[in-house]
């Protein structure tokens, strides 16, 4: 489905990813670990347009998303779910809702995937008039996945979304999580807490100061001595 | 000094609330860009005049005033969205201060471009709508449509702004212009069309304007001043701060006007404006510091 060949990319002054290259297949949930500063968050914009690679190739079921801009992105199926969520505080539930299905496939839909969505999460239909910034932060999180699922995605990017939350929350936040797959979304996760992502994923990537430095089945890293070492304080 | 609670005093403050939904609209129009763009329209009151001389040479052109009204609002939405894309756009990551002397260039090129093109002689369309009056009051009707219009168009753009996805859109990249894109939006796109609207509502008070007032090229330094001074009263881009301190600000100059001279009447509205803000710097309504 997506897939990234010789990935570089860069702030200003410094590369932060070095010749990446990963795939993801249709159906997959593949985490992607790493220290902070790795280049997780970096990789996840660049995938979604947000930050343009300098250079390699990234395509989206065969189509390059190199050429798009960055607001078409998201027409061809992927929707990211920020780092440190960016919701729109100062506006209703429904309306963060509302952006989500911005995209024309989306708005002539809208109804339709607002009812999904609230089907799938109904604490957000409870807060629907609620300004979204006031929500708990587990509540905000739902939020900013229902937004990410308003655009009818195929793929969907997380970005540490369980950063923040107190334990229980982010047991819940994983929840959430597993729900998505079971709906049959594709799922890239960027994640911290390595020992429950591994429990979603099927699959994963260990980064490295913006290189790939390991990668395998959730149960090979888990028993892999650079995740062991680096991650699960053993 | 002559003020009694008498009918006269009811006529004033009554005159007051009808100036105020003329104001608030104007003010609504650089409340909207500040809010969404972050860039004041220091030559917003220029657009204006704009709009005013638009609708004169159609409706003097022979063009039925209502279609020239129209031409009007297009005219100054389509100037809005120029003024965005040649000037704005190019400064758009720079200082404020910088922004506001672009836009303040602008102000005295459309003034020079209106002496210019259409002389300095006082112009107006001859249009007469009378007066009406109760109780010993007497109140132009131009003043009452000018009130009910303004109404009307700033829940138009409430409608606008709440209701329809290019509105929330709007609404969305004044909280977070940075994540537009993972939402399919294009903001330059979104920027164009505030651009427009601030410029439509621009347009819209020319309408208003062009029945009761003359047309001069210098116009807008008249009431420039006091939608900037409105604007910054409700707090910087708060559409309702706004909407408020213009009836504030009316009532002052209303009442004052009555009591002592006209002239007074500004004077004792700055007056107030300049105490309120020492007491809250941020405006009524506002929220940055
Ligand atoms: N906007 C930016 N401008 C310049 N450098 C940046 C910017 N954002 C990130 N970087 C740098 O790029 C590198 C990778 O950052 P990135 O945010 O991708 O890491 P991360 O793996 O997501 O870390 P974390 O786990 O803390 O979120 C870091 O060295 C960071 O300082
Ligand atoms: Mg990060």
């Amino acid at each position: 489905m997506l897939e990234l060949s010789g990935i570089s990319a860069g702030y200003a002054g410094a590369q932060t990813l070095f010749d990446l290259s990963m795939r993801v297949e249709a159906g997959e949930a593949v985490a992607v670990i790493g220290a902070n500063g790795a280049g997780k968050t970096t990789l996840l914009r660049v995938i979604s347009g947000m930050l343009p690679a300098r250079s390699g190739s990234m395509t989206m079921d065969g189509v390059s998303l190199r050429d798009s801009p960055p607001h078409r992105i998201v027409e061809t199926g992927i929707a990211h779910v920020p780092e440190s969520r960016r919701l729109f505080p100062r506006l209703s539930v429904e309306s963060n809702l509302k952006m989500g299905a911005f995209i024309p496939a989306a708005r002539a839909r809208f109804r339709e995937r607002l009812d999904y969505v609230y089907g799938l999460f109904p604490r957000l239909k409870e807060r629907r008039s609620q300004l979204a910034g006031t929500m708990s932060g587990g509540e905000q999180q739902m939020c900013a996945i229902g937004r990410a699922l308003m655009s009818g995605p195929k793929l969907v990017l997380l970005d540490e979304p369980s950063m923040g939350l107190a334990p229980v929350v982010v047991q819940q936040v994983f929840d959430l999580v597993r729900r998505i797959r079971q709906e049959g979304y594709t799922v890239l996760i960027v994640e911290q807490n390595v020992r429950q992502v591994l429990k979603v994923a099927d699959r994963g990537y260990l980064i490295e100061v913006g290189r790939i430095r390991a990668g395998g089945t959730a149960a090979e890293l888990l028993a892999s001595d650079a995740v062991r070492d680096a991650y699960m304080g053993i | 000094m002559d003020c009694q609670l008498d009918i006269f005093f009811l006529e004033a403050i009554l005159n007051g609330v009808l100036l105020a939904g003329l104001l608030a609209l104007l003010a609504l129009g650089l409340n909207l860009v500040f809010g969404v763009i972050d860039v004041v329209w220091i030559c917003y009151a220029e657009l204006v005049m704009i709009g005013m001389y638009a609708i004169f040479y159609a409706y003097t052109g022979g063009v039925p005033f209502p279609l020239a009204a129209l031409l009007g609002i297009l005219a100054v939405a389509a100037t809005g969205a120029l003024l965005h894309w040649v000037v704005i756009r190019p400064v758009l990551d720079q200082p404020p201060i910088n922004q506001l002397l672009v836009t303040g260039g602008v102000l005295f090129f459309l003034q020079a471009v209106a002496t210019m093109a259409f002389g300095i002689e006082f112009r107006s369309l001859g249009i007469r709508l009378g007066s009406t009056g109760f109780a010993d009051m007497t109140f132009a009707w131009s003043r009452i449509l000018a009130f009910v219009v303004a109404l009307a168009g700033m829940l138009a753009l409430w409608i606008f702004l709440s209701r329809t996805f290019l509105g929330t859109a709007i609404r969305a990249i004044a909280q977070d212009r940075q994540i537009m894109p993972l939402m399919g939006v294009d903001a330059s796109r979104i920027y164009l069309v505030t651009s427009a609207v601030g410029g439509g509502l621009a347009g819209l008070g020319a309408v208003l304007m062009v029945l009761q007032y003359d047309i001069y090229p210098q116009i807008g330094l008249q009431f420039g001043p006091l939608i900037f001074m409105i604007c910054v009263l409700g707090g910087l881009g708060s559409m309702a701060g706004g909407f408020v301190a213009a009836f504030l600000i009316s009532q002052f100059i209303a009442v004052g006007g009555s009591c002592m001279a006209t002239e007074w009447g500004y004077a004792v509205a700055f007056l107030f404006f300049m105490v309120a803000i020492f007491i809250r710097p941020q405006g009524l309504f506002g929220v940055r510091g």
